[in-house]
């Protein structure tokens, strides 16, 4: 049997309600593995080690007075940075929020909290969630577990990596332009963006609000169902959280997909692509249809334009988002100001790292008297080209089927002196978030000892088909079952 | 020389009272020790969103529908970014291309005739917080926040630019106060910051079909501060214009103590404020029966009422429209003539030593310690003869300051009429006797003579004798000498 730290939620739920395990020993597990590893992996910001151990023993309380205990409960799980944590600091790895301690959970917090798992710590990310390599953490950088001298992806690095890693068993990730699902795929583990609306983002720290989005980080496709079941829902903290009963997501695990229409965007298997991908990819499509899947070529017509849109669209929301990060009311504040303005200017100056200041700087400038038709409106139009684009697919397909990146994990610094290249790393999967519909990544494949993540794109709200597609893939693969050596 | 015309727009700030803050649960009451009503949303903090506190919209729906405005079908939320200490987002939430409302209109009255005021836009946004300093803001060596206001529910109100004088633009904002006050959705206290108003001044040559370049006038905290302030900047203007200067367009601050209006900002220092949507905000999506409903709830308004005084009590339409001009005003009058039915009475009363006193003290009607039922007596006893129309006037002064009924006053003053007729033919002899000259005057035909006894015979009465007993007694004695 794999140790302890290395299964999945489902498994370590059947020995805690068999009572061969305590919630207390898993929480020592992962917390040893961390101990072990965390020097090279360095996932974490913060620990929550006594909370974590305190909480571990309430749920074993519970299980010892015969109460039935939710499926997630006494699971070890790690929270990305950007999500706010009552008394328990909150950084988005950025200097400007090296010291702030939210008053208030995060929505997912208090469901998480709701459904019985335990928080391990605060994971590392991309400063603000703009990155796709965990490299612009303004503390440090986070190494892939399956080859440490490459990068976990980003911006969610440091969940991924935790969980590819066995530092923790669950997580949670944000997602605005590719942010689980490429970390996901570059670090061998599965990672959902759900439907915009579907989670809710109230203390959730906005990078680009029409975008971002809440998902897990799990081992396999059953945890992301149960992860799905415990943070989905209508929240009337948030505005743009979808009023809608939620499935039981458990429903969807059927290893079948005789009949469905998987659609093949040929945009997302052209150039750009490693040839060592798109192989992985061509037999994942062997796979689904040698099992019953009815798989044809479809297009995107607009894919290309999704670069530049979300490009224009996310900074501009971010350059108003993290106008409040000024040194007034918590967090870093420049010394040595002469007045408000110089306090303001030394404080953004000096709090925020390079990459986060390029796209405050891109923003503003979209946002610009003059500029705004040009730009910002522009790419209002241009997304709703790239969504109409997905429902004419989706009127013939269930599920459309891509890489979730063009390349395994890349080289640390490989690719941080050109910000181009660094957002061609999420070409698959921008334009699922300007359409505001759901991603899933799961375990493909490897090359060269990396592993290769296939991206799955559903009809809003079709998380339970997406659900489905994976587990029947993982049922006929063991890639899921891969860990790496540390 | 050139004559020149006026053009005055008005942007005025209506606080809404509702309970709680337009997209948090944070009260809105006012005062409270500073950074006490507030909570992580109307704080900024990371990662909390906003909620649109549904009575807001029902507010600002009703204070639109009194003014005539068109409901828009479809609005959103945008956000407006500069940066600001009081403004804890460092943007504020408010609406740029489609408001809430448009194409609404009130009435004033210019020169007895009645003049309509276009109102272009109405809009929802959130308040911003307050700077506090020692001293002056530039000689303070630190600034304290106090985010109580923020997020307080506002509505701007955009009129067109019709008004062509300050007293239209003083009268316009006078209106819009008693309209907004009248549907209960704000307190409109310029005072307390609850009414703001912004006003946009331009002067063309008259006959001119152009625009003359605008400035913005800021900081006008009073009805006399606007029309003042307006007044200014019209002379300046001209006389900018007739020593063949320009306008420059600018953000003008009035100074209340110097008189004056002072350059703020220019055009180049404008902000841009880079407009966009609220991403953290749904369209609004404003169901039409809703806004029937709020149509059915309107009270009446300020304008129905007025008609309504001058048929229903026959009032003359100035008395109609003064009663009218608030609420509070209004509710008064009609619980007087409801105890009491002789309107005019109550209406010179109100209108004249009431308002009088009022004015003197600077307090409004809800702060009167004179109730409706006291005041009414008061004239019943007029009536009644207990009390002349000039010991009224000492007693309701009395009223006034200590809120007693009339008739204690009365009483403990010793202020009864005297009626009796002996007692004053009595008091008649003596002063014919003692002014022996005046009546020879009277008698050979000086009329003001007359006057002059009976002023006498009141002086002697301490003003209590009933003057029309006073007259007969006097004339009846003097003729038959
Ligand atoms: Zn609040």
């Amino acid at each position: 049997m794999l140790e302890l730290y290395y299964l999945t939620a489902h498994e370590l739920h059947d020995l805690l309600v068999k009572k061969e395990i305590s919630a207390e020993e898993i929480c020592r597990a992962v917390f040893d593995r961390i101990d072990a590893v965390e020097d090279k992996i360095k996932a974490y910001v913060t620990l929550t080690r006594d909370k974590a151990f305190a909480r571990a023993r309430e749920i074993d309380r519970k299980i010892a007075a015969g109460e039935e205990v939710p499926p997630l409960a006494g699971i070890p799980v790690a929270i990305k940075d950007n999500m706010c944590t009552c008394g328990v600091r909150t950084t988005c790895s950025s200097k400007i929020l090296y010291n702030f301690v939210p008053p208030y959970n995060a929505t997912v917090v208090e469901k998480l909290e709701a459904a019985g798992t335990v928080m391990m710590g605060k994971t590392n990310m991309d400063e603000f969630a703009m990155g796709s390599s965990t490299e612009n953490s303004g503390f440090f950088v986070t190494a892939n577990p399956w080859d440490p001298d490459r990068v976990p992806g980003g911006s969610s690095g440091g969940s991924a990596a935790a969980v590819a890693a066995g530092e923790a068993i669950t997580a949670l990730g944000s997602d605005t332009g590719g942010s689980i699902r490429q970390p996901a795929a570059f670090c061998g583990v599965v990672g959902l963006k759900p439907t915009y609306g579907a989670v809710s983002r109230y203390g959730l720290v906005a990078f680009a609000s029409s975008l971002d989005q809440i998902g897990p980080f799990t081992r396999d496709v059953t945890d992301c169902a149960l992860m799905l079941n415990a943070i989905c829902g209508h929240d009337p903290l948030d505005s743009t959280s979808a009023p809608r009963d939620i499935p039981d997501f458990t429903s969807y695990l059927r290893n079948d997909v005789k009949g469905l229409k998987i659609g093949v965007p040929r945009e997302y298997m052209g150039e750009g692509i490693d040839p060592a991908v798109k192989e992985i990819i061509g037999q994942a499509i062997k796979l689904l249809a040698s099992l019953g899947a009815e798989i044809d070529e479809t297009t995107l017509p607009h894919s290309r334009y999704a670069l530049p849109t979300y490009y224009l669209i996310a900074p501009a929301e971010a350059s108003s988002n993290l106008a409040r990060y000024d040194g007034v009311r918590y967090g870093y504040r420049a010394e040595d100001a002469r007045d408000v303005v110089d306090m303001f200017m030394k404080t953004r100056s000096q709090g925020f790292g390079p990459e986060v200041k390029r796209r405050i700087m891109l923003g503003t400038y979209a946002l610009s008297a003059g500029y705004y038709d040009a730009y910002y409106l522009k790419a209002l139009k241009v997304r709703t080209l790239i969504k109409q684009d997905f429902d004419r697919a989706f009127e013939k397909f269930d599920v459309l089927l891509a890489p979730t990146a063009p390349s395994p994990a890349f080289k640390r610094g490989e690719k941080t002196g050109d910000p181009l290249q660094m957002y061609m790393s999420d070409i698959c999967t921008l334009a699922v978030n300007l359409a505001g519909i759901p991603g899933i990544s799961i375990p493909a494949g490897f090359v060269d000892g990396l592993p290769v993540g296939m991206q799955l794109i559903g009809k809003p709200f079709g998380e339970g088909t997406l659900l489905r597609v994976a587990y029947t893939f993982e049922q006929h693969t063991d890639y899921h079952r891969r860990r790496p050596s540390l | 020389m050139t004559e020149y015309e006026t053009i005055i727009g008005l942007e005025v700030h209506v606080e809404l009272k509702t309970k709680s803050k337009i997209f948090c649960p944070s009260t809105t009451e006012f005062g409270g020790d500073p950074n006490t009503h507030v909570c992580p949303v109307c704080l900024g903090l990371p990662g909390v969103l906003p909620v649109l506190n549904k009575k807001v919209l029902e507010y600002a729906i009703r204070a639109a529908l009194a003014l005539n405005c068109e409901i828009a079908e479809y609005s959103k939320f945008d956000r407006k970014n500069y940066y600001y200490p009081d403004l804890p987002k460092n943007y504020q939430i408010s609406q740029y291309d489609l408001p809430l409302a448009r194409n609404g209109f009130l009435n004033i009255e210019v020169n007895g005739q009645t003049k309509r005021i276009g109102i272009t836009r109405i809009h929802m946004e959130e308040d911003a917080g307050k700077l506090i300093h020692q001293g002056t803001i530039a000689t303070s060596p630190y600034s304290l926040v106090d985010y109580n206001r923020t997020g307080v529910p506002l509505i701007e109100i955009v009129s067109e630019p019709d008004m062509r004088s300050p007293e239209e633009a003083r009268a316009y904002l006078e209106k819009l106060k008693a309209i907004i006050q009248y549907t209960g959705v704000s307190d409109c206290k310029m005072e307390e910051g609850s009414l703001r108003c912004d006003a946009n001044v331009s002067v063309r040559p008259r006959g001119s079909r152009e625009f003359g370049t605008k400035t913005e006038i800021k900081n006008m905290n009073s009805f006399k501060a606007l029309q003042r302030a307006l007044a200014y900047e019209v002379e300046r203007q001209i006389a900018v214009l007739q020593e063949g200067g320009r306008i420059v367009q600018e953000t003008r601050t009035w100074d209340e103590n110097k008189g004056v209006t002072l350059p703020m900002r220019s055009k180049e220092e404008a902000h841009d404020y880079r407009y966009f949507p609220e991403p953290d905000l749904v369209p609004l999506v404003i169901d039409r029966r809703w806004v029937e409903e709020i149509r059915a709830t309107l009270p009446e308004l300020p304008d129905e009422r007025r008609n309504r005084y001058i048929k229903r009590y026959d009032l003359p339409a100035y008395d109609a429209t003064v009663l009218t001009a608030t609420k509070e005003m209004a509710d008064y009058f009609e619980e007087c003539v409801a105890l009491y039915p002789n309107a005019k009475a109550v209406s010179n009363w109100m209108m004249g030593d009431l308002s009088r006193l009022l004015n003197a003290h600077n307090m409004d009607i809800t702060q009167c310690k004179v109730s409706p039922r006291q005041l009414t007596d008061m004239l019943k006893l007029m009536d009644k003869g207990t009390i002349s129309g000039k010991i009224a006037k000492t007693v309701f002064e009395e009223m006034f300051a200590t809120g007693k009924d009339p008739e204690q006053i009365v009483q403990e003053k010793g202020l009864v009429q005297i009626t009796d007729e002996g007692a004053i033919a009595a008091v008649v002899e003596e002063v014919l006797a003692g002014n022996a000259k005046v009546v020879e005057d009277y008698l050979k035909g000086k009329d003001r003579a007359f006057g002059f006894l009976v002023g006498q015979v009141m002086k002697a009465t301490r003003g209590k004798a009933n003057p029309e007993l006073v007259n007969r007694l006097l004339k009846e004695k003097l003729h038959s000498s």
